[in-house]
Order: C-alpha cells, then structure tokens, then sequence
C-alpha cells in the first residue's frame, strides 16, 4: 500500500527543526497579523464597510493612486525594455556604472527620495523652475506623484527582461535574417514576444510596488484631499483619527488588490513556462 | 597564410552592417536616451540632496550631526537593524535549509508565502501590527498591563515591523542558490561521518557565504531606509521612537530644509556605498550568487 508522503526520505538532517522554525516565524511576523487585519474588518457590519469603500475622498483617492501607478508603470515597462537592451546589448563607457546607478532606487531610503524630488520639481526647484513661467506646475500636482511612482518603479522591468534578453539565443535572429526580416521585425515578432513574459512580470511588479508606496510620494502629492491624495495616506490619515475599522477596511481592500496582482504574476510565468520550456 | 585568412573573413566592408544588430545612429539614440532618462530620474535626485545639504556652507551640514535628536535618530536606527538584521539572517538560513535541501510537498507556496512582505504596502505592514498589538487589542492590552511593555508607539514596533518589510531579503538570495548546488557535497560530508552542525559549518555555509553577505546588504539597506511602516507606529516621540528616515521629515516639515537633507545624505551616502558593494559582488562572485539574484 503506497501512501503519499509529505516529504520524500533524505540523509540531510534539520528537516524538523528549521521546517517547524520557518512556519513558526513566517506566522509570527507575517501570516498572524495579515490574518488579524481581515479580521479586524469583518468586525464591520456590511452597510459601514459599504459607506467606507463608496465614500467620495476614498474613490478619489483609490483612482490617483491605481491610475497614477498603471501609468508610471506603463513608461517604466516602456524605458525598461529600452535600458535593458542597451546594457546587454551596446558597449559604451561607463556601462557598468549606468548598470549599477539602475538599482539606486532599491537602495535609496523613499523619504531621500521624496524630499530630494520634491526640491527639483517644486515651482523653485531646478527643474520645476524651467516649467513654472509656462505655468506647468509638477511638485503638488497628480504628474509629481507620477514622477515619484516612476523614479521607484524604474527598476523592475530593467531587471526583469535583462537576463531573458542575456540568454536570448543570437542565433535565432541570424535565423530571422537569413530568411529576409528586416530588423524591425525581427525585433518585433521574434524578440518582443519572447520578451513578452519578463516585461509583463517586471510591469505588474513596479505597478503594486507603486500602488502601495508612500514615502517618496508624500512629500512631492502635496495631498490635497480628494486631488492629490494616495490611498496609503488615507489610511495614515484615519490611524491618525484612531477610527481603525475605516483604517483596516482601507488596507483589506489594498490587501487583496496586492494578492491578485501577485496571483497574476504566478499566472504569467506558469504561462512563460509552458510556452517556453526553459522559461 | 591562416592569419590573414582570417582577419580577411573578420574585416567587414565599410558601411557594412550586421543584420543582428542596429544601425549606428540608432545605436546612438538608444544609449543617449538611456543616460538621460536615468540621469533626470536617478541622478538628479541624488545629486540633489548632496546639494541642497550643502547649500549653506559645511558649517551648517556638520551642525546637524551634532543635533542631540538627529543623534538620537541615528542610534535608533543602528539598533533597530542590528536587531532586525540577525533576526531574518536566522530566518533565511532555516528557511534556505528546510526548502532547498529537502523535498516536500508544497515548497513552492511557502516560497511564495516568504516573498509575500513585499507585495504589501509598508503603511498597511504597520497598519497589522498595530490592530494586532496595539494597546486597545487583545494581546497589546495584555502585555500592556502585566508587564507594562509597550509594543506600538514604541521601539519594539519599529523593530516588528523593520522584520517585517525586510523579511524575504536574505532567504530569497539563499533558497534559489541553494536550490542549484544541490545536496551532493552535504551528502557526501555525511557519509564521512561529519555531524549536521558540522556539515552546515564547514560545507553549506562557505559554499554560500556571498549570497549571505549580498542579502544582508540589501536587508540593511532596507531596514535602516525604511519608511512608511516605521512612520505609521513610532508615534514620532522625539529622541526616543525617531528613526533617522522619519527625523528627515521631522526635520523638512519644521522647513529646517537643510538639516532634512544633511541627515538624507547620510542615508543617501549608506545608499551608494550599497550599491558600490553590491555591484562589486555582483562582479567578482558571479558564479557564487543565485542567478535570478538581480531581479527583485
């Protein structure tokens, strides 16, 4: 009689030890307070949860901050691709730096961040002073928060298509050539489509990292309620007014926005993977 | 004879292009657009803070260091990711070792479980700990009064919720790397009768030291970076529950413009040195680190 095992007999030792540890600190940190924040927002009747998720400064909120997110992860998809090629495919001096300068949004606490673009493109900053006299006004406006989203968004797509593009088989192309594709498509119907998964992936990464984030965009949002006011404020704002039920709610309807964006990148490489079996 | 044979087959006729690649003014245009683009978004911010604390002379830029809140900050944050740090360098290792050295049914969604810290918003990261141990819950009522430990509005939050948004930083450098190497060497330290602390210690672990020294340099990083999840629990109690990030905007909201971007450039000088190490590891110890490491 053949039972299917949990996990299959091997001569390492720990199994029980750091398995039972991971689960233990994965619950502890991560697992218990997700679960309690659900919780906490079935505490509401239906009606309240209702009021809270149809008020007018939380749709106005919920908007700029998916719409602001889905456009600079669009340009960040857009440039992505095109950096990525540069850096794998063109030698030029200092490409190592301009590889390694990539990553600086990574690494660059968010509120550096805020403050310091909020200093170039406020009305006096060096570049909000270019735009001023036409009366473009980008710091406190819904562009500077796209600025923000953008700056910490850039580096998903670049890092996601860049070792796809690396191990990208030359050959192939030579193959399109010989069979009289002229460059532009064969980086249309040969390259992209292979890209197609990597930019997909690194496009839905940059856009939940950009819908959740708010230490760079505070700053430079200026937060006008109902204008220029992100979600995660909003929920900042009813922590502050210690109405928790409406701060939780806020946060269930982020929280699950996040799990389905991170289900669908699932569903993207599990696709990437049948379509292509080195994935 | 051969020689020139061969450099004849190599030297391309003038105008002559290699139908792989693009013709050079397109070339040209991409890499110009690729170092503007990154230069208007990446460099200028930085350049900025570098500026802008330095406005008005290195006098005023050095009196912000001896500020006794800034100070304060600064210690805060030393702390807050000497604690956090370890904390998920323990994790990462057990995680690392249950997941890539054995076989068992589900490891794919434990990864996924792992990885999931980053797709939540740092306000709603301090957002749960707050509903779960806030001083009006259950258990932070409880722990308030039998033991007057304070969780939320103080520094054990800050450290939580610092675990908290740096969680999956070393275990994901370790699991996929891990995953490659395979257990033949443990297996063969084993069966020459070294025990499992042994094989971990002698074995596993110099098989994967750089990867170790790569996640706990973006952990860092991170944890004395962060923000958003930091800001919403601290309760902002100046010199007590500021951290450097949170007394930058202390700092720029009292319009004291050029101690926030004094105390920045710290973090922002932290950030560069990063990036300098990273990019460093990246170069001499390729082969030594997981090969999706660079896409987070």
């Amino acid at each position: 009689m053949s039972r299917i095992r949990f996990r299959q007999q091997s001569v390492i030792p720990g199994f029980g030890l750091t398995f039972g540890f991971t689960i233990f600190y994965l619950a502890l940190i991560v697992l218990i307070p997700i679960a309690g924040l659900y919780a906490r927002t079935f505490e509401l009747d239906w009606e309240s949860f209702r009021q809270i998720v149809t008020g007018p400064r939380f749709l106005a909120a919920l908007k700029l901050s998916f719409g602001a997110s889905l456009l600079a992860a669009l340009f960040n998809a857009v440039i992505g691709v095109v950096i990525a090629w540069v850096l794998v495919r063109y030698d030029f001096p200092g490409r190592r730096i301009v590889d390694a300068i990539v990553d600086l949004p990574f690494a660059l606490p968010t509120a550096v961040a805020g403050i310091a673009l909020t200093a170039i493109y406020a009305p006096s900053g060096w570049v909000g002073s270019l735009f001023a006299p036409y009366g473009i006004r980008i710091a406190y406006t819904p562009l500077g928060i796209w600025i923000a989203l953008v700056f910490i968004g850039l580096p998903f797509v670049v890092r996601t298509v860049q070792p796809v593009l690396q191990d990208f088989n030359r050959e192939t192309e030579e193959a399109a050539a010989t069979l009289g594709a002229s460059r532009r498509r064969t980086i249309w119907s040969v390259m992209l489509p292979t890209l197609l998964p990597a930019v997909l992936t690194g496009f839905a990464l940059a856009f939940a990292r950009a819908v959740g984030e708010y230490g760079s965009v505070i700053f430079i949002a200026g937060n006008i309620p109902r204008q220029t006011e992100i979600l995660p404020l909003l929920i900042v704002f009813r922590l502050e007014e210690f109405n928790y039920p409406a701060a939780a709610a806020i946060a269930a309807v982020m929280l699950t926005a996040s799990f389905l964006i991170l289900l669908a990148i699932n569903l993207i490489q599990a696709w990437s993977q049948g379509r292509y079996s080195h994935g | 004879m051969a020689d020139t044979l061969a450099l004849a087959a190599h030297a391309a006729p003038r105008g002559w292009r290699s139908p792989i690649s693009e013709p050079r003014t397109i070339r040209r245009v991409l890499i110009g657009l690729t170092i503007v683009l990154l230069g208007l978004f990446l460099i200028l911010p930085l350049a900025a803070v570098f500026v802008e604390a330095l406005r008005l002379g290195v006098g005023r830029f050095l009196v912000t260091f001896g500020n006794p809140d800034a100070r304060a900050a600064i210690w805060l944050t030393l702390l807050v990711a000497a604690v956090a740090v370890p904390c998920n360098l323990v994790f990462g290792v057990a995680a690392a070792w249950a997941i890539a050295k054995h076989e068992f049914r589900g490891r794919a969604f434990l990864i996924s479980l792992i990885d999931l810290p980053f797709s939540v918003s740092p306000v709603v990261a301090g957002l749960v700990y707050i509903l779960l141990l806030g001083s009006n819950s259950a258990i932070g009522g409880f722990l308030l009064e039998n033991y007057d430990l304070r969780i939320i509005f103080a520094v054990p939050g800050i450290v939580l919720a610092t675990i908290f948004v740096t969680f999956p930083f070393i275990a994901r450098e370790l699991i996929p790397l891990m995953q490659d190497q395979g257990t033949g060497d443990e297996e063969a330290a084993l069966s020459l009768g070294a025990s499992g602390w042994q094989t971990f210690r002698h074995v596993t672990l110099p098989n994967v030291k750089w990867a170790l020294l790569y996640g706990v340099l973006l952990c860092n990083a991170r944890a004395m970076g962060e923000f958003g999840a930091v800001a919403v629990l601290s309760g902002k109690l100046r010199g007590e529950t500021v951290t450097m990030p949170l007394q930058v905007e202390l700092f720029y909201n009292e319009y004291q413009s050029v101690a926030a971007f004094s105390l920045a450039s710290l973090l922002a000088a932290l950030a560069l040195v990063t990036l300098v190490v990273k990019s460093w590891l990246e170069w001499r110890y390729a082969d030594q680190l997981a090969a999706g490491a660079r896409a987070h």
